[in-house]
């Protein structure tokens, strides 16, 4: 078993509401000097078996046709060290 | 890199700029020169680029659309007419009505969620422009083949967009159309419309006078969205092989947009506005140039002082950026202060980012150094005129004569009722409630009637009951076949659904959703369907206020439908007087207003049952919509009728089944003499209507209809819980709804 993250991020020229409206709440609960908050989400995929070329291909086609609208968000395939996987 | 000022620009005329990469031809770049007496700098570029795009200057339709403003019918009603963010309209005791209607067709195909939601943003910014609040939005909406898979991608993006951004906002959403038709598969056309109300001594005009006048930008701050959408987006046909025409499309704000309308509401209140302009389509571009030419000519702007997103913006970028929720308004200076507050008051940015002088120039600065020095009308008004060729098709004999009157009819009663079911359960005229479900249609407490009902309408007195009704229509496949009728159908069709809820019908919209207009074919189609509604407009006393143009609606050889769009606005004194249409009391009457011919070309029993498109659409008679308008209205304010539906696509049997399944209740039909059952139940004859008459009142109704002379033929009664039409079948109401009701979400849900 072995976990793969995928981030997806908006685009960094698309309009990010949610993270305006974070942004703007920050200083009213007493949290200053952040400039900007872009939001995004996180993907965290438990893979069965190891994580060869084939199945991070898979996932970076999961990732483009489904997880991430790339009309307007980015996304980041990153494989998760095993080991930490092992700690858990 | 330098900086391209004008100074530069004058001294370098040789160097090469990108102005075909931004949708130039080498003849209006070569305009631009000789306009300028130099070569533009790379942000005037931008300018006229987007400012001469297709989609801003109406460059192909402009020599067309003329028509629209001089067969004008005498109309008191109207109070703006074309060529202002909208038009308004008088509905009494002191109201004005402001409405129009937009494509937003190309951007919901690349991005449905966020092309929808910003449709519904941009044409509710053109409202607030005109100082009306906005109460209420439709959306007609034209999709590919319900079966496609790709149908399943962009309908349901589109349908969330629009009910979020529009339920954000806190407006109900009222009407609009569903049609599937293959020819939208790469081509959806996401139209929306919007309703705002005012008193008459609020109108405002987007212009800039005064010099010393500031210019304030107010809104979202401005972002690398949406660049270039004007020029190469929405005016290119579509071609999947060149990613580089997908630009970034734009995220839109419901909320930011909430707080543009009331802020820029209590502005107008307090009479601080001189002129506002919304910024859409070329972004700061268009604003500028449009509110400098519509004033006394003059403005300075200094584009440091635009608020921005991303510091990495270029000059030229934030001219063409299109982001979302921003607005221009035009302010003297004693009053900036007052304004200011206003805007922090409802938390939106807003910057003083120039002033109107008194030259004729347009002159823009970046770092201290002018980078724009253009006279705006060039910009904004003068942009090429192009009279396009065009010719009727050579394909459009053939397909005429392809008459539908010939297709095989149902060979015996069981047939028929098969069809019956086949047409009701079709995607076209199925339920569209799984859409319109989604959308909040009740929101604040003034809405009246909304889908499915005719038209859409709206309370805007409480004390008097004074309310707004509309409605749109189109018919690509009648268009098709002829889009001179088509366009007129189309205008009858809302028209008779506006009269039909009890409405007397005012004004018109109209968006026009044509492919390319370089293809002859198409143009002509386009020049006939303006010819056709001008003409009916001045016929039915209805003028145009406004309305929209979308071309090169194509993708390759294959252009859509011409498919023009029309909103009909009408006003009715009391909405308490309204008619639905449901059939809701047994035993009362049901009369069918108007003549019934052999007539299926390009019906929906001929797409239904023969996959067919072919022959010649309805005849229109005009003069016979007036009368059966009057009728419809004059029955519905005596209280003659309980119920009325207009008989369109699918025929009377579409409209009796739906009325039924609204009321709950079935209908005893008889085939009146002289028509056989099938036409009787499909033909789709225009200038028609089905009314429930209560039994008290069916004597003085059909001496109405008699001494107007408009042919009523009693057709049955409202009874039971089928559809019985007599001598041929019985089809439990159960039956119907399952099959009319499910179609829809079994595809999408």
């Amino acid at each position: 078993m072995a976990r793969v993250v995928v981030d997806v991020m908006l685009k960094p020229e698309i309009l990010d509401p949610q993270g305006q409206a974070v942004q703007r709440a920050l200083p009213r609960l007493g949290f200053q000097g952040i400039s900007d908050v872009r939001q995004g989400k996180r993907f965290e995929l438990e893979v069965d078996g190891p994580v060869g070329d084939a199945v991070l291909a898979r996932i970076q086609e999961m990732a483009e046709s489904f997880l991430a609208n790339t009309v307007i968000e980015d996304f980041v395939v990153k494989v998760e060290d095993e080991k930490a996987e092992g700690e858990k | 890199m330098t900086l391209d000022t004008v100074k530069h620009a004058a001294e370098t005329p040789d160097v090469k700029l990108p102005w075909a990469e931004l949708g130039l031809k080498e003849d209006e770049y070569e305009r631009v020169r000789e306009i300028l007496g130099r070569r533009p700098t790379g942000a005037e570029l931008a300018m006229y680029s987007v400012m001469w795009s297709e989609h801003c200057s109406y460059k192909s339709s402009k020599v067309h659309l003329r028509q629209f403003g001089e067969k004008v019918p005498a109309n008191d009603a109207m109070l703006v007419g074309i060529g202002e963010n909208a038009g308004v309209v008088d509905v009494g005791q002191g109201y004005a009505v402001t409405f129009k209607v937009e494509s937003h067709n190309h951007p919901s195909y690349v991005e449905p969620y966020q092309g929808a939601a910003t449709g519904v943003g941009g044409i509710v910014r053109d409202i607030i422009a005109m100082g009306a609040r906005p109460v209420a939005v439709v959306d007609p909406l034209r999709m590919g083949d319900a079966h496609h898979p790709d149908t399943k991608r962009v309908l349901p993006g589109v349908v969330a967009g629009i009910g979020g951004y529009g339920n954000c906002l806190g407006l109900p959403n009222i009407g609009g159309e569903l049609v599937f038709d293959a020819c939208y598969q790469g081509n959806p056309l996401v139209n929306a419309g919007a309703i705002g109300v005012m008193r008459h001594e609020d109108i405002h005009l987007a212009k800039a006078s005064g010099p010393g006048n500031k210019v304030i930008l107010y809104g979202a701050r401005t972002g690398g969205d949406g660049i270039g959408g004007a020029s190469i987006l929405a005016s290119e046909t579509f071609d999947d092989t060149k990613p580089s025409k997908r630009p970034a499309v734009q995220v839109g704000d419901p909320f930011q947009e909430k707080l543009l309308i009331e802020c820029t509401l209590e502005a107008f209140a307090e009479k601080l506005v001189v002129g506002i302009q919304d910024l859409g389509a070329a972004g700061l571009s268009c604003a500028t140039s449009e509110l400098a030419s519509n004033g006394s000519g003059g403005m300075r702007v200094e584009l440091d002082d635009v608020p921005l997103r991303d510091s990495t913006l270029t000059p030229e970028e934030i001219l063409m950026s299109e982001s979302q929720e921003r607005m221009c308004a035009v302010v003297e200076p004693g009053k900036v202060g007052r304004f200011l507050e206003i805007c922090e008051k409802w938390d939106v940015i807003a910057t003083v980012v120039g002033e109107v002088t008194d030259g004729d120039r347009l002159e823009i600065f970046w770092h201290g150094e002018k980078i724009v020095d253009v006279d705006p009308r060039t910009v904004a008004h003068d942009g090429p005129v192009y009279e396009r060729p065009y010719a009727r098709p050579q394909w459009q004999d053939a397909l005429q004569a392809d008459d539908a009157n010939k297709l095989a009819r149902p060979a015996d009663a069981d047939e028929l009722r098969e069809q019956v079911l086949k047409l009701v359960a079709a995607p076209n005229q199925a339920a569209k409630s799984w859409v319109t479900d989604q959308y909040d249609r009740f929101v604040q407490g003034n809405t009246v009637l909304a889908q499915p009902e005719d038209s859409g309408m709206i309370r805007i007195n409480e004390e008097t009951g004074l309310g707004v009704a509309i409605a749109t229509d189109g018919n690509g496949r009648y268009a098709k076949l002829d889009p001179y009728k088509g366009a007129q159908l189309a205008l009858a069709e809302s028209y008779r659904n506006v009269a039909a809820s009890g409405a007397k019908p005012l004004a018109v919209s109209d968006c026009l959703n044509f492919g390319s207009p370089e293809d002859p074919d198409v143009m002509w189609q386009f020049a006939e369907a303006v010819r056709g509604l001008a003409d009916g407009c001045l016929e039915l006393g209805t003028p145009v206020t406004g309305g929209n143009v979308s071309l090169y609606n194509q993708t390759g050889e294959a252009a859509i439908h011409p498919t023009p769009v029309v909103a009909v606005l009408g006003v009715i004194d009391d909405v308490a007087r309204r008619t639905p249409i449901a059939f809701k009391e047994e035993g009362q009457l049901l009369y069918l207003l108007g003549e019934t011919r052999e007539e299926f070309g390009g019906s929906a029993w001929s797409q239904v049952v023969h996959d067919h498109l072919g022959g010649l659409p309805p005849e229109v008679d005009l003069g016979r919509e007036k009368l059966l308008a009057e009728i419809l209205i004059s029955a519905s304010r005596d209280g003659m009728i309980d119920a009325a539906h207009d008989l369109s696509d699918g025929g009377l049997v579409q409209a009796v089944a739906e009325s039924c399944l609204r009321g709950g209740l079935g209908a005893r039909l008889i085939v009146p003499d002289g028509l056989d059952a099938f036409t009787f139940l499909f033909s789709e004859s225009a200038g028609r209507a089905v009314v429930a008459v209560p039994r008290s009142e069916e004597l003085r109704f059909t001496d109405m209809c008699g001494a107007r002379g408009l042919p009523v033929t009693r057709i049955g009664v409202v009874d039971g819980d089928a559809i019985e039409v007599q001598g041929a079948f019985t089809l439990p109401l159960s039956e119907v709804r399952e099959a009319h009701e499910g179609t829809i979400p079994g595809l999408f849900a």
